[in-house]
């Protein structure tokens, strides 16, 4: 069953990439779609299995397949770690990831190379099993950089595109610089605890709680050094301020890929690192301080950038960023299950917003600037329909998905009662607002109001065949209910919930079984209550001081309301900006017109990195060139060569003020430097 | 099996093979096929007996195995000392993997000269192989720098238009080298009385003579290696050198240095080592960032992955002075990984060099559409050079820089940052000559892989998946010797600090040890 939630989809990326070519791109469609559909369905099962299991107390399980690496006390197997969180991780990867290989089906029929977009998107699925149900944290590192191969190969799947070539290597380079922070993560981790297997490092961290490492020249709060590390490991992937840039050009490759990639399943990576590390990070109350405010500051300028963007796919890609803030900033309070709730109502509700936006762009001819929309609304009503579903639950709308996840986040912000918890809940509350109003103003340029793009293109608009329809609707049912049904397990109170405890039985995505709701009831009348904490058990971690989930349960009514009340004037204003008074938008912009342009050009974070990093990196590589060239060679086997005649040359060169012998001096003087500094620290230390 | 002398057979039947090559008669077409023929046959035949040793070799053991020895010069007390312990067998096996690809790889591409041409390069083989299982320090001079001769013929007469110039670069710069590393034989013989290996590595030098012989050692190495700044000659080398001869320089040539720090430096100077570390870390640092810098500018595809070499061998001499069990471990598997990968990656600039005939990457573009199989190969060494998880290059880098964590956090965070310039460099090249549109005509409409270059880069490809998979394989052979020679590293780093602070406590002054603590947790 572990195997065969996991292993299909790697097999049927091999069968595709190898023999698609050769068997045709049917082959490959029918046999990447089975391999997913298979592993969704045993994850499902598995998920019965593991939370149901063993008379209600749940049976995690961790199978070793075999041996990775072994380097003195560093030890590595490849194993499969199956517990409660892994379980919902993996059913929302593969369920999403089904929905979205049989939408690709149709949206990609007219594409030459079928068969290597399906093999691909079932790499990508294999490798993100292989990060959720690792048990150590050399395995999650390759899923994490597996899931990177793999958006970067579908980012630029159009490769004779030279944005979507650009915006690839962005992508995977950015993620890079995350994973520079995770590589020293691990390295610390192994050099405080001994080990990178997560059991064994759970056990050992309270005992390491007190510990300082040095690090850097400084002496560190060991836990707190690890956390941080991991956590720009997760900045980058989870596109969190400062390392989010590649997130919007990401939206060049293939919008399924949008969807399953860059919305529901590769961008959570981050989410889950910290709650699968929740055992060392509750013993860094710093590093979860630092979670807070970038998730935070995220969720808010997210938020602002997507109100004044045109491209229908990266007003989604930013609120999907502002999204994953809120996840974060909820970690950050410690309210991992609320993290992973929202987690998974938005995999819903965001992958049918942008499969949704994919059926808009399809019927419009491969369109998505919202400004050449409009009006289309009764020539698609299938996908309007949806995409309203999909943007309530966004909103967060009393009954969607997204109303139960995302409040119960800003409740546990508000129950943390830190400053940070309460920058956090505001920030989080002004995002909700912006995203209601970005939410209206996304669904009244695309389907309302008159049509602006060209009298073909409207004539010819056709709503999308059942292959990409049905996906949706599954995927509209999670936006519906998955928030109503999840909610006591994932978030539910400790105290008292026994009411609800038969709701349990129709979590999330598990096919309602008759034979599950027996136990259940059974279990509640023995007085074992169903709740966040046997729904979890030990695989998430929380102190009791700083649980703020119970806290989140006990805020006053108006914090409660505020995040509704919020979110309806935001759709109400979206509404009448862009349905109604439809010359207002205008008139706002040219009122603020410096702050437009700071969120319109996003805070200019793209400039700035351009003109430190590229250009600097592209400007020392040639002066390095020139010194290579110039100065080693020209003391070295080039003096050499005739001495006499160059003595008086590489004399006058050092005078001639070019800048890469300023460029070779500078490194010279560096490298003294550095070892002088070694020189001291190893022998001059007592 | 002890008694059948099969590291001998190893290192000269190629040799052999290339003496029967020179008695070949004929015109000159069926010559060349003639010399082809023998050399492919004689190289296959010692990569099977390569294979042969690895699957009898005893992987739990530390010691020298298949050791053949016989009395040489008495007077001198020189013998002809072979054998193999963890650290030289993956590098034979290696040379015996690579001679028959490279002889694959010229099957059409070399048309001048072919007899010669083989003859070099099974010399050349000899010489490579003899160099790993040497265990006489005067053998092994000879053989290490016997090697320079096929490899400076390779390029001064198969080479590019410069490749005089580059040659003789090459050779001036590892002459310096020899000479020293010449003149430290001397003195250890003069010291010790041997020049066997087994018998140096037990004689305790004194600390400051082993900081002179260090030097000298360091000197041939470096260049070898190479370290920044001594690494100029390569990028030459590799531009001007057939895809042959670059194959073998960054696949075998370049691993010498790295062997010769295992197998000298490091357990027969343990002290000078330990006291030479911050010099090693700092060239090294220097060489993971500039070179991935210089690298990122190239317009030369040769050029741009010879530097990645350099920037690769950083991690290498990174990793074993680290002195750790993570960096030493990883310093060996990136070497043969290497070798393997650098290898792969100048076949696959070969195999469009062969049809375009330029390296200039601004030539290529949009190659994917008619050469997908081509593109998919390229795309696994490429991905492998980066350090992805799953392929061979992760392996190695990561336990490198784990163990360089260990040593120093300053140093992990400087080289970790050439994991985000690799990669930046790769992927520019691979899009640049794989992805965009085909603008140039020529370019885009050359024909895809054929039979015989699948039949090379294939294995490649798939060892480089498997090692990554099952890095095991060869760590599992290499980790007792690395462990031995570690822990005699530290055990003689230890002995001096203690008779250090017996003499003074003698004499009453303030102790002060080498703690290393910019390592070790603080409690």
């Amino acid at each position: 069953m572990e195997l065969l939630a996991v292993f299909p989809p790697l097999l049927a990326f091999l069968l595709a990439f190898l023999l698609g070519r050769r068997l045709g791109d049917r082959f490959a469609q029918i046999v990447t779609c089975t391999g997913v559909v298979v592993a969704a369905l045993a994850s499902c099962a598995l998920f019965i299995h593991v939370v149901f299991g063993n008379d209600m107390q749940g049976d995690p399980r961790t199978i070793v397949l075999m041996h990775w690496m072994t380097s003195g006390d560093f030890k590595v197997d490849w194993a499969l770690k199956i517990d409660q969180l892994t379980v919902v991780m993996m059913c929302v990867v593969n369920i999403v990831s089904a929905c979205v290989h049989i939408y690709s089906v149709g949206y990609m029929s007219h594409d030459e190379s079928k068969e290597r977009f399906m093999s691909y998107l079932s790499l990508f699925t294999f490798a993100m099993l292989m990060l959720v149900t690792s048990d150590n944290l050399v395995q999650l590192f390759f899923g994490w950089e597996g899931v990177g191969v793999a958006s970067y190969l579908l980012i630029g799947f159009w490769n004779q595109k030279n944005s979507a070539n650009s915006a690839a290597i962005k992508a995977f380079l950015v993620n890079r610089v995350g994973d520079f922070g995770l590589a020293l993560g691990i390295f610390a981790t192994f050099a405080v605890f001994g080990t990178v297997h997560m059991d064994t490092i759970f056990a050992m961290a309270p005992e390491k709680a007190a510990l300082t490492y040095h690090f850097l020249g400084m002496d560190i709060h060991a836990l707190t050094l690890i956390c941080v590390l991991l956590f720009i490991g997760a900045m980058g992937k989870s596109a969190q301020l400062g390392l989010h840039t590649w997130l919007p050009d990401a939206m060049e490759g293939p919008t399924p890929v949008s969807a399953l990639i860059h919305a529901a399943t590769m961008v959570t990576a981050g989410v889950f690192l910290v709650a699968r590390m929740s055992p060392v990070f509750e013993y860094a109350p710093t590093a979860l301080m630092l979670v807070t405010l970038v998730g935070a500051t995220t969720a808010f300028v997210a938020a602002t950038i997507g109100m004044t963007q045109f491209d229908i796919k990266r007003v989604i890609a930013y609120s999907t960023m502002s999204q994953l803030g809120y996840m974060f900033f909820a970690l950050g309070v410690s309210a991992y299950g609320a993290a992973i709730f929202h987690l998974m109502t938005h995999a819903f509700f965001k992958a049918l917003l942008f499969l949704g936006a994919g059926s808009v762009i399809h019927a419009l001819h491969h369109e998505q600037d919202m400004r050449n929309m409009g009006g289309v609304w009764k020539k698609i009503p299938a996908t309007y329909v949806l995409m309203w579903i999909g943007s309530l639950a966004l909103a967060g709308m009393p009954f969607f998905a997204g109303f139960y996840s995302k409040d119960i986040i800003l409740e546990s912000a508000f129950a943390d009662h830190t400053w940070f918890g309460n920058y956090a809940f505001w920030m989080g509350i002004a995002a909700a607002l912006m995203t209601a109003f970005y939410s209206a103003r996304l669904l009244f340029m695309t389907f309302h109001g008159k049509p602006r793009m060209d009298h073909h293109t409207y004539d010819h608009a056709h709503e999308s065949p059942p292959s990409m329809l049905s996906p949706l609707m599954i995927l509209a049912v999670g936006a519906l209910f998955a928030g109503f049904f999840g909610y006591e397990s994932f978030v539910g109170s400790g105290a008292g919930a026994s009411s609800h405890a038969t709701q349990v039985v129709a979590t999330e995505n598990v096919v309602i079984e008759h034979d599950v709701e027996a136990p259940v009831v059974e279990e509640s009348t023995h007085g074992h209550e169903w709740n966040r904490h046997a729904f979890w058990q030990d695989s998430l971690f929380v102190l009791p001081e700083n649980d703020t989930l119970e806290g989140a349960h006990h805020v006053p009514l108006w914090v409660k309301l505020l995040p509704i009340i919020i979110g309806a004037l935001g759709l109400l204003l979206g509404a009448v900006f862009y349905g109604w008074k439809t010359g207002l938008p205008q008139k706002v912009v040219s009122a603020f017109n410096p702050i437009h342009t700071l969120f319109y050009n996003k805070w200019f974070f793209d400039e700035a990195y351009h003109a430190a990093f590229v250009t600097n990196a592209l400007r020392l590589g040639r002066a390095f060139w020139q010194g290579d060239k110039n100065i080693v060679d020209g003391l070295g086997p080039d003096g050499v060569a005739n001495t006499s005649q160059r003595v008086a040359g590489v004399l006058s060169r050092f005078q001639s003020g070019y800048v890469f012998q300023y460029a070779l001096i500078m490194i010279l003087g560096l490298i003294a430097l550095v070892t002088w500094m070694f020189f001291k620290m190893v022998t001059g230390q007592a | 099996m002890i008694d059948f002398p099969l590291i001998s057979l190893l290192t000269f039947l190629p040799l052999a093979g290339a003496f029967v090559i020179l008695a070949l008669r004929g015109d000159e077409d069926a010559l060349a096929r003639r010399s082809r023929q023998v050399a492919l046959f004689t190289s296959t035949v010692v990569f099977l007996l390569s294979l042969c040793l690895l699957s009898a070799f005893d992987g739990t053991s530390s010691a020298f195995q298949f050791v053949e020895k016989h009395v040489w010069f008495e007077s001198l007390g020189l013998s002809y000392h072979m054998g193999v312990d963890g650290i030289s067998l993956f590098f034979v096996v290696l040379s015996a993997f690579l001679t028959p690809i490279c002889i694959l790889a010229s099957w059409k591409s070399v048309k001048k000269r072919v007899r010669e041409y083989m003859v070099a390069f099974l010399v050349l083989e000899c010489f490579m192989i003899g160099t790993f299982c040497a265990l006489d320090a005067v053998l092994f001079y000879v053989f290490f720098e016997g090697v320079l001769i096929p490899m400076f013929l390779i390029i001064g007469i198969w080479g590019g238009a410069r490749r005089v110039y580059s040659a003789f670069k090459f050779f001036l710069y590892t002459l310096l080298g020899s000479v020293l590393m010449l003149l430290a034989l001397l003195a250890l013989y003069i010291n010790a009385g041997s020049t066997d290996i087994t018998v140096l590595m037990n004689t305790e030098f004194a600390r400051d003579l082993q900081i002179w012989l260090w030097l000298a050692f360091f000197a041939s190495f470096a260049v070898k290696m190479p370290m920044w700044p001594v690494h100029t000659w390569l990028p030459d080398a590799h531009v001007e050198a057939p895809t042959a001869g670059s194959v073998i320089l960054a696949g075998v040539l370049l691993k010498m240095g790295g062997y010769g720090f295992l197998r000298f430096s490091l357990p027969m100077f343990p002290l000078a080592s330990d006291f030479f570390t911050p010099l090693v870390f700092g060239l090294s640092i220097v060489a993971i960032i500039y070179t991935s810098l210089v690298a990122l500018v190239q317009e030369d595809m040769k050029k741009m992955i010879a530097y990645s070499s350099v920037a690769h061998m950083g991690f290498v001499t990174l990793g074993i002075f680290t002195a750790t069990s993570q960096g030493l471990d990883g310093a060996m598997f990136q070497m043969i990984s290497h070798g393997i990968i650098s290898a792969a990656l100048f076949l696959c600039v070969g195999v469009v060099y062969d049809r375009l005939h330029t390296r200039e990457i601004g030539r290529y573009g949009g190659l994917v559409k008619n050469m997908p199989k081509y593109a998919t190969l390229f795309m696994i060494f490429m991905l492998g050079s980066v350090g992805l998880p799953g392929t061979s290059g992760f392996v190695g880098e990561f336990l490198t820089l784990m163990g360089a964590f260990q040593a120093s956090t300053w140093v992990a965070l400087f080289a970790t940052t050439g994991v985000v310039l690799g990669a930046a460099y790769m992927l520019v090249l691979y899009r640049r000559v794989i992805f965009g549109e085909p603008v140039h005509t020529d370019a885009s409409a050359m024909p895809d892989v054929t039979g015989l270059e699948k039949f090379y880069l294939i294995p490649l490809a798939l060892t480089v998946i498997a090692l990554g998979v099952m890095p095991g394989l060869v760590m599992d052979r290499v980790s007792p010797s690395l462990e031995a020679l570690r822990i005699n590293y530290i055990s003689a780093i230890n002995a001096y600090e203690q008779t250090q602070e017996q003499m003074d406590l003698a004499s009453g002054t303030q102790t002060i040890s080498d703690t290393r603590s910019s390592g070790e947790p603080a409690p």
